[in-house]
């Protein structure tokens, strides 16, 4: 199920990035603090699954034959999936989703203006539709960041606990291997460790604004992009691919 | 003039310009009975579309295609929109949304009971769609022209997106249609289980519904509860045989003098016993409302404390 080609490999990290963050997201439906965050997190949660759509028709593109967008969401297990380790973690409390974004869209906005510079037309043209988002999910999530950050006690530990939680998680954000280092070389991926800088420069001034503290440690946590996953991988998958499992080779 | 005389005059005219169709707005005098009435409507309603989330909103998670997925999200936001229009509504008649929260939590104020039975298979999300949202349709293009003037602008806004939704859950039932027999099997049991509560969702017939007959003369309800009925039937009817679904009631039968379907009796007694808390999901709807309500309390409270920071430093600086 994971394809050779190294474009089509790179598309399909990126939409499991989006799918199962979507993913995550779309659980807070009708869970929220009150209504304006139901609708503001299903907002968001649209843009991930819209994303992670594009790239998987991409993909499906350059697989060719039967393949669709819906093939690579409903029918891989677990060990094919290659979404970052940070996206798949259950949604936790409020702190935790929103701690969660913020860590991941301050990575989002540089990456996606990066992608719409790609050598690849396809993964530019995505990147620049997805960069106006996630100027919008930033913006956002800082803003949550400094009224739970500096709101009440309650507020403020509840955030700083799951910062210290999901910060062994971001380093896989950052992290090169193989495929990437080519796709680099070839103008077509783009360059994720040279992001770090910016991104810890981006949410070490909010977290200091929003009285938070960076995380100290070292723990890093990887392996999401070689298919080792959380426990809670395979549940999640259980249920967005039960339909498909259930009644395999039907369309709904 | 004495007081009584006073309020008889103001009623008077308060009557005078609902008979010749003008709208009511927030500043305007009106009966108190008036505006209980219409935030006991305006508030019922806005429960409906909140808790009606829930039995949608947990097939988001489990939809069988990422373009189901996408759409049920956006219909189900949709959804909350709506309720958000209709609690700011409510609220322009002098109530908070935290009270009409509240209420809800209490049982004080209700919610469309169809909400209470389950959603069991995709096909129900289909049925909800089409049949339930379908409904809400056609009782919510006669508010369009209630007599309170925001509850009416709410209805032409709310009115637009139903219309989308009853598309998209028709479109499921048409897809099963064309699909495997278990697909078909699938779409008919969803059918068969949403039928009647969806009819139940117009209220009791007319000569027993407790706030009719004033609610007609206030315009705030514009069309009786059995109109509507009718209405609704006539149309989902024909929608049913068009995709080869069968509707369950042995009664229906075209009626040519009358120019509408004939249907059969109502089970009120279900209705009854789904509304007074004994449906199968009444207490799961109800206590996760209740549940999110109260796990989001740190939050508001921290973003209240956060705005009051902030103000205070704008008055330092100041």
């Amino acid at each position: 199920m994971t394809p050779d080609d190294p474009i089509a490999r790179y598309a399909l990290r990126l939409g499991d990035d989006a799918l199962i963050m979507g993913h995550r997201l779309s659980e807070w439906m009708s869970r929220a603090p009150f209504l304006e965050e139901d609708i503001a997190l299903s907002n968001v949660a649209l843009d991930f699954i819209g994303r992670a759509r594009l790239f998987y028709q991409y993909a499906a593109q350059r697989v060719g034959g039967d393949t669709t967008e819906d093939t690579f969401a409903y029918s891989r297990d677990v060990r094919d999936f290659t979404n970052l380790l940070l996206c798949e973690l259950p949604r936790g409390d409020f702190a935790f989703t929103i701690c969660r974004q913020f860590l991941y869209d301050a990575f989002a906005l540089p990456f996606t203006e990066a992608l719409s510079g790609s050598s690849d037309p396809q993964l530019a043209a995505i990147g620049s539709k997805a960069v106006k988002e996630s100027r919008y999910h930033l913006r956002r999530s800082k803003d949550w960041m400094l009224r739970l950050g500096d709101g009440t006690e309650e507020s403020h530990q509840r955030c700083q606990r799951a910062l210290d939680d999901l910060w062994l998680y971001t380093a896989e954000m950052f992290q090169s291997d193989p495929l990437l280092d080519d796709l680099i070389a070839r103008g077509i991926a783009v360059d994720t460790p040279a992001l770090h800088e910016a991104w810890l420069a981006t949410v070490s001034e909010t977290l200091a604004t929003a009285t938070l503290s960076v995380p100290d440690t070292d723990v890093e946590v990887v392996g999401g992009r070689d298919g080792i996953h959380t426990d809670d991988l395979g549940f999640l998958l259980a249920e967005l691919q039960f339909m498909q499992r259930a009644y395999p080779g039907l369309q709904w | 003039m004495d007081k009584a005389n006073v309020s008889e005059t103001e009623e008077r005219t308060f009557q005078a310009r609902i008979d010749a169709e003008e709208k009511i707005e927030p500043k305007d005098w009106m009966p108190e009975k008036y505006r209980r009435n219409l935030i006991r409507q305006i508030s019922q309603h806005a429960h409906s579309e909140v808790i009606g989330e829930q039995p949608e909103g947990n097939w988001i998670t489990r939809a069988p295609s990422l373009e189901r997925k996408a759409i049920l999200m956006a219909k189900v936001q949709d959804e909350a929109g709506h309720g958000l229009y209709l609690y700011a509504a409510a609220e322009t008649l002098g109530v908070t949304r935290e009270e009409l929260i509240d209420r809800l939590h209490t049982g004080a104020s209700k919610y469309a009971s169809i909400f209470n039975y389950p959603s069991l298979t995709w096909a129900d999300i289909g049925a909800i769609g089409w049949l339930v949202d379908s409904a809400a349709i056609v009782n919510q293009v006669s508010l369009q022209n209630t007599s309170y003037g925001p509850y009416a602008r709410a209805m032409v806004r709310i009115c637009k997106e139903e219309s989308f939704h009853q598309r998209q859950g028709y479109n499921i039932m048409m897809t099963l249609m064309k699909g495997a027999k278990l697909q078909r099997e699938m779409a008919q049991d969803a059918l068969d289980r949403w039928w009647w509560p969806s009819l139940m969702m117009f209220g009791p017939h007319d000569g027993e519904s407790a706030h009719s007959a004033q609610s007609m003369k206030w315009k705030i309800k514009r069309r009786s509860n059995d109109d509507l009925r009718q209405q609704f039937v006539d149309q989902a009817v024909q929608q049913a045989e068009a995709i080869g679904l069968v509707v369950p009631d042995p009664d229906l039968k075209w009626n040519d003098a009358r120019g509408h379907y004939d249907f059969g009796a109502i089970d009120w007694q279900e209705f009854e016993r789904v509304i007074s808390g004994n449906g199968p999901c009444n207490r799961q709807r109800l206590a996760h409302h209740k549940n999110a309500h109260d796990e989001g309390a740190w939050v508001r409270e921290a973003m209240a404390a956060h705005e009051a920071k902030q103000r205070s430093k704008a008055r330092d600086v100041a």
